[in-house]
């Protein structure tokens, strides 16, 4: 697939993605609007997944489970669930949770929502499918407030200690948690350094361009017995100028005024203009 | 044959090597301890120690678990259900995962290591979270079997072990019963109902009571959830007195699982014996046990107690 295409798919995601939480009045945009282009490159360029029930399929878990929209976002994009589930995120009776819960949705790897688990849960896929020789590799999307987590340096450690080459973080570098600056709340750098101190190979990357995360990903193939880690730059908030790089949208849905101005902004989807989502 | 719920744990986990290829088991530094060191022998490659990082423990159980294997998961009881029960109760219960977490060393019965080591609210925690089995089994024939049974059971179950020797209760012709209670004494003016190691207790307590003209029943409840509701209600109903024992807190465990299903039912004058919202401390494992109550004299009183009511 060319990157214009890419494009289109993450212009669509966006607008759902926003769709779905000023619907919802509740939701996270910030976090879910950062991972797209990532998203969209797992799933259209770097991931075997014909189907979410395929036996053969790679595996994705979203650690930072209040991403869920933007999980939500490229399963409907890739005909996984109907994109008629939009107006029902976060409502009573909803396949589509506040967190994703894979009991309720196909394609949903691990239920996640609490944070600091997702990196545990992609070491035991992975542990597993090398005890079986098996091909599939495992993909997970950290938050960088969510690698405050203790938990996450457990399985940091685990990943290397197992040889764990068939398990790829990608870690959301957006700067911002619920709090503020990730710097003003809890330092994480240099991230780079902790990581390739626990025995991963690091590699850095801008998050919203998909020539980079290609890149990344090529790169990340060459790396034999160890995990790896791609450290994705990215803008909370990416795409709707009033909420990029703003810590307040991390877990706030646009009004009704916003909603429009951000819709607007983003363009039809199918145009080629750049409108959200990409600077690549 | 006394002999502790932990190593017919290790005994299991070996006959399950051979026979279940899914069968992973994984540990947290205490493999030595927790008996999992038994699978390690025989099958290594299928043996993943995690260091001591119980939550990871956890969360890679679940992992494992999602690419169809079937994970033992190991630690003491107070750090598996303690230390890693936010992961327990997201990662394997919410998602219904096929988990088996089997925690040894619960209870007083740690011994010397004292009033940390004591995991008492283990069974409490485990029942109260949804899709959760919970199983104490109350010596080692019946530990083997219910580790096996486990094995079959698809989801989670959280089955409690313990680190001292324990007197059998069972002969080689037991049959462990996923959900059921057991009858091993049927009796008319009062009904104990004990799990785990106070199961031997309530056996002597049943001679002891016979002496003074007290027909007592006994009941095994291995399964703590989801409980024997019926059997619990029929003795109730039979002997309108019930005496719990468990080496647990008083609050949350067996007398409190109990209390619900008699309260929802067919309520009758109920006391439990265990350990008595309080921590435990170091000293032998039987002067704990003594020290605590938790013995057949204390059942026996508590008897006397309840049926003058």
């Amino acid at each position: 697939m060319k990157y214009d295409e890419l494009k289109v798919i993450a212009k669509s995601m966006r607008k759902n993605i926003l769709t779905m939480i000023y619907k919802a009045k509740s939701g996270h945009p910030g976090g879910s609007l950062s991972a797209v282009e990532i998203m969209v490159y797992l799933y259209y360029k770097e991931m075997k997944i014909d189907s979410p029930i395929d036996e053969n399929r790679d595996r994705f878990v979203l650690s930072k489970g209040h991403g869920a929209p933007v999980l939500y976002a490229v399963l409907m994009e890739k005909g996984f669930i109907s994109k008629d589930l939009i107006p029902t995120l976060r409502q009573i009776d909803s396949k589509l949770q506040g967190h994703p819960d894979m009991k309720k949705l196909p394609g949903v790897e691990a239920s996640t929502g609490s944070l600091g688990q997702g990196l545990s849960i992609a070491n035991g896929m992975a542990l597993a499918f090398k005890l079986d020789k098996k091909p599939n590799r495992v993909f997970a999307l950290l938050g960088d407030g969510e690698i405050n987590e203790g938990m996450i340096w457990e399985a940091a450690m685990l990943a290397s200690h197992y040889n764990l080459d068939n398990l790829t973080a990608v870690l959301d570098h957006n700067g911002l948690q619920i709090d503020g600056k990730n710097e003003d709340v809890m330092t994480i750098e240099p991230i780079d350094k902790k990581f390739e101190a626990f025995g991963w190979h690091v590699i850095k990357t801008e998050g919203h361009s998909f020539e980079s995360l290609e890149k990344a990903f090529e790169e990340r193939k060459t790396i034999k017995g160890k995990p790896a880690i791609i450290i994705a730059n990215t803008i909370k908030g990416k795409g709707c100028s009033f909420m990029e790089n703003q810590a307040g949208w991390h877990g706030k849905a646009p009004n009704e005024g916003e909603f429009c101005k951000a819709m607007e902004e983003m363009g039809d989807i199918g145009d080629k203009t750049e409108g959200g989502g990409y600077n690549g | 044959m006394a002999k502790a719920t932990r190593e017919a744990y290790g005994e299991a986990l070996k006959k399950l090597a051979a026979s279940n290829p899914d069968i992973v088991v994984l540990d947290a530094d205490l493999s030595g301890s927790t008996k999992t060191s038994e699978f390690k022998k025989v099958s290594p490659e299928r043996f993943f120690n995690v260091g001591i990082a119980e939550q990871n423990l956890i969360g890679t159980a679940a992992g494992l678990s999602l690419a169809g294997k079937i994970p033992f998961a190991s630690s003491f009881a107070m750090f598996a259900a303690g230390r890693a029960f936010e992961i327990i109760r997201n990662t394997v219960a919410y998602p219904a995962l096929n988990v088996k977490i089997a925690a040894t060393h619960a209870g007083l019965t740690v011994g010397e290591d004292g009033g940390s080591h004591q995991a008492i609210e283990d069974i409490s925690l485990m029942r109260t979270i949804p899709n959760m089995v919970v199983i104490n089994p109350a010596d080692s024939r019946e530990a083997e079997q219910a580790v096996l049974k486990a094995a079959e059971y698809v989801g989670p179950v959280y089955i409690r072990l313990g680190r001292m020797a324990v007197e059998d209760v069972y002969t080689d012709s037991y049959v462990f019963e996923w959900g059921k209670g057991v009858l091993l004494r049927d009796g008319k003016d009062v009904s104990i109902i004990a799990t785990g190691l106070m199961v031997q207790e309530a056996l002597k307590a049943h001679e002891i009571l016979k002496e003074d003209g007290i027909n007592a029943k006994v009941i095994n409840i291995h399964t703590i959830k989801p409980i024997d509701r019926d059997l619990i209600i029929r003795a109730a109903k039979e002997t309108k007195a019930i005496v719990t024992a468990e080496e647990h807190s008083v609050i949350g465990g067996l007398g409190s699982a109990v209390l619900e299903v008699l309260s929802d039912e067919y309520p009758v004058p109920l006391k439990r014996v265990g350990i008595l919202d309080t921590f435990g401390e170091s000293g032998k494992p039987k002067d704990l046990l003594q020290k605590y109550r938790l013995t057949a004299d204390e059942i026996v009183r508590q008897v006397k107690e309840v049926i003058k009511f």
